[in-house]
């Protein structure tokens, strides 16, 4: 091989650089993590359905051991299979979205290449535990969903994801009666641990569903681009 | 050279994606080869000494200043299992991106440049030896090391394995490591006069036909 510096491409960009190799600005990317079973895959789907006619988006999914969160959406069929692609964790989500996110960031620069550009990458992480947050050389924001099945106490006990997560999202309002989930208590404990960091209670089977949390989504993507 | 350097290099935590593979070994728990400790060293043995060489030769050849489109090429015609040529030249890409941002360089912009889908990883682990101001001894120690490292954690997440026990194997299997790092540095040497032909070629049919049938699975924890 030749090694010619005067070639036109620049090399690939290593980290989480805003801009393209060509120069224009990347898409914004935002995480989803949270444990297991709390919605993070119907949240996912629920904002591709109400965003996908706005914006260009794409979604990297990152299981545990199968493929079933990437072939949930592709079965929902929220998006065109070629803007989904799943990343395999070897048993360790937190590794491949916190730890080492060289599979991660493959993925949403290979998005990009082959659909873009785009304007949003979700980048969803498996069911995991509290601790488990995004590195910041992956996504540019994170959510955090909970739900309250899961135990009220969730917020009050906090970790990483309920408190630094840049929103919190309590989710499964409408169960909280039928498991004795205090939802009032969850949401002045949310507040507690995250002072002034957002917290959203939604129910997907409500009118609003996701609303309030692709309304946010929208205001970052807007100060991404401005 | 410097021996810290070789350490972060070496080091399972260096962000290259290795963690979401298990060297085959995977597929050998699902089909009974890998039970316990004692089978576990045997497929390490198996692993080191086949395709652990031939990707010591390659790191080794690289670090010296080899061509790299010549080695990828190598390691190709070394390589029978399309998922296995994809899965190292997949780990050759995270491991380029990992080296490039943890020893800049021109050398290693340049073969990213070149391409962009990446090349075989024992090729980017020789480079990025290379970039760290390491040897070809070093490269060739990183991967006979990781050839039965990769497996050896695998298994303790997918047996429950008792972590003592493996790493006992690895540290069983250190003298081996070391003679072949010395085959393989050897062969390396010669690639640089006569070319690639002169890499070793030590197939493990076996290790091939079980990456196969692992990337048809629907269900698996590590990717190959």
């Amino acid at each position: 091989m030749h090694l010619d510096h005067s070639l036109p491409l620049p090399a690939p960009a290593v980290g989480a650089d805003a801009h393209r190799p060509g120069g224009a600005r990347r898409a914004l990317r935002v995480g989803l993590g949270g444990p297991v079973g709390s919605g993070k895959t119907a949240t996912v789907a629920a904002l591709c359905r109400v965003l996908r006619d706005e914006l260009s988006l794409a979604v990297v999914t990152n299981d545990i051991y199968t493929r079933e969160d990437a072939e949930f959406l592709l079965r929902e069929a929220v998006l065109p299979p070629e803007r989904i692609t799943a990343v395999e964790t070897g048993a360790c989500p937190h590794t491949a979205i916190r730890d080492d996110i060289s599979a991660n960031l493959e993925a949403v620069e290979d998005l990009e290449d082959a659909v873009g550009p785009l304007d949003l990458v979700l980048v969803e992480s498996g069911g995991d535990n509290l601790t488990a947050t995004f590195s910041r050389g992956l996504v540019d924001a994170q959510i955090f969903v909970i739900d309250v099945a899961g135990g009220d106490d969730i917020p009050r006990k906090g970790g990483p994801g309920v408190t630094t997560a840049d929103l919190l999202v309590v989710n499964k309002t409408d169960l909280a009666p039928y498991v004795g989930s205090d939802l009032a208590r969850m949401a002045a404990d949310a507040k507690a641990a995250r002072a002034e960091l957002p917290v959203v209670l939604q129910s997907l089977r409500s009118e609003e569903g996701v609303r309030d949390v692709a309304d946010w989504i929208r205001a970052r993507v807007a100060a991404w681009t401005a | 050279m410097s021996r810290a350097a070789l350490l972060v290099l070496a080091d399972g935590r260096f962000p290259a994606g290795g963690h979401a593979h298990s060297g085959g070994a995977e597929e050998a728990v699902r089909t009974g080869r890998i039970t316990d400790a004692a089978s576990l060293e045997s497929f390490c043995r198996g692993r080191l000494h086949t395709a652990g060489l031939v990707a010591a030769a390659l790191a080794a050849a690289a670090a010296l200043g080899c061509d790299p489109a010549a080695l990828d090429a190598a390691a190709d015609a070394r390589t029978p299992s399309p998922a296995l040529r994809t899965a190292a030249r997949r780990l050759g890409r995270q491991l380029m991106r990992a080296a490039r941002a943890t020893w800049p360089g021109l050398e290693l912009d340049a073969v990213a440049r070149e391409f962009p889908r990446g090349v075989h990883q024992p090729v980017v682990l020789g480079l990025a030896a290379r970039a760290a101001g390491l040897g070809a001894a070093d490269a060739a120690h990183c991967a006979v090391y990781e050839s039965v490292g990769g497996p050896a954690t695998a298994t303790v997440r997918l047996l429950s394995l008792d972590p003592f026990d493996a790493t006992a194997v690895l540290a069983r299997l250190a003298p081996e490591m070391d003679r072949t790092a010395d085959t393989a540095v050897s062969a390396a040497h010669r690639v640089r006069k006569g070319g690639p032909d002169e890499l070793p070629a030590a197939s493990a049919p076996l290790l091939e036909i079980g990456a196969e049938a692992h990337a048809a699975r629907p269900v698996r924890l590590f990717a190959s």
